[in-house]
């Protein structure tokens, strides 16, 4: 029996069993555009009444399943620890300071232009999350990506000024364990976790929904500030390879 | 007309798809990985999932390239410092 052989021996009967568990659950799948799960329909039904929300999306993320986005948080935010840990040990203590490219006054100025609009986009889709489409995750990126954006328009240097590593790590902390708070609180006040404790306000405004408008600021905080120190971790590693960073032909 | 936009995304998302597959070279494929997001981008629209939409969005055009491009970067800056030391 040759190598090739051996595979195809494990392969075959393993492509099989896939196929058929695969096919199985495909023709118990409800048909495509099926309008609405009987979820889908109590959710649509009683989101607006119940919670003040008119981006029902939100009420699902941060209340409904809240439990769930609580996870996530947790997970993003040991997903962050674990590439620093594995990033820095791999670093060297002496390193050389990175050579920064200089960039032009034009690049400079639309750079500078293009950061300001980039954060108020983020912002603003963090801030109206619950009103409409958007989030404290989307947004969160977005605002992120502002920060990324001084690096190419201007230098690392500057991109590393505008985020010190003690604000951002203070900025992280404080989301994750904001939204954990927040849930405890309901807990606390009105006996179960992420459970509303806050008036609901008018719907429509940015001061309705109670707690999922705090769990939505509090998402915000974490993603931005994690996406931030998982970007300065990787431009790290990149700002080594530099001046003269050329992939090489495969 | 609702019909024929959701063929055409899906179609767009399924070509794009195995396009990302079958680029060999790593820097290309970051580049058709970004089109294969904007084409799920298309589809969450036309499936009418906004939250969605904007969450691939950010993934697939800020978060996702700059940790290929850097890793690229890097791993091939080893390489040749690699190279370097065996000649």
């Amino acid at each position: 029996m040759t190598h090739v052989q051996r595979r195809l021996a494990f392969f075959v009967p393993a492509a099989a069993l896939l196929a058929v568990v695969l096919g199985c659950g495909l023709t118990r799948l409800p048909s495509f555009g099926l309008p609405h799960s009987e979820y889908a329909r109590y959710i649509t039904e009683h989101a607006p009444a119940q919670r003040h929300v008119s981006n029902i999306v939100s009420s699902v993320v941060f209340d409904y399943r809240g439990w769930d986005t609580a996870g996530e948080e947790l997970m993003m935010f040991a997903a962050v620890m674990g590439t620093a840990l594995l990033l820095r040990s791999g670093r060297d203590e002496e390193r050389r300071r990175p050579t920064d490219v200089m960039t032009s006054d034009a690049v400079r100025i639309a750079g500078a232009g293009a950061v300001a609009l980039t954060l108020l986009v983020g912002l603003w889709t963090i801030a109206f999350g619950y009103l409409t489409p958007g989030g404290g995750f989307q947004g969160g990126v977005v605002a992120a990506a502002a920060a990324l954006l001084t690096w190419v328009a201007d230098s690392y240097r500057r991109h590393r000024a505008v985020t010190p590593a003690t604000l951002v790590d203070a900025a992280e902390g404080l989301g994750a364990v904001g939204f954990l708070a927040i849930g405890l609180l309901g807990l606390v006040v009105a006996g179960s976790y992420l459970q509303n404790v806050l008036p609901l306000g008018i719907p429509g405004t940015l001061t309705s929904t109670g707690t999922i408008a705090l769990l939505n600021a509090a998402t915000g905080l974490e993603i931005a500030a994690a996406c931030v120190l998982i970007f300065a971790e990787f431009l790290e590693e990149y700002v080594v390879t530099v001046p003269g960073p050329t992939p090489e032909d495969p | 007309m609702q019909d024929v936009l959701l063929v055409v995304a899906y179609t767009v998302v399924m070509v794009l798809g195995v396009c990302v597959v079958v680029t060999r070279e790593p820097l290309r494929q970051t580049l058709v990985n970004g089109f294969f997001g904007l084409a799920l981008v298309l589809l969450f629209v036309v499936l009418q999932a906004p939250d969605v939409a904007i969450s691939e969005v950010v993934v697939s055009t800020v978060a996702f390239p700059l940790v290929l491009l850097t890793t690229i970067y890097r791993v091939a800056a080893v390489r040749r410092s690699a190279d370097e030391d065996e000649s």
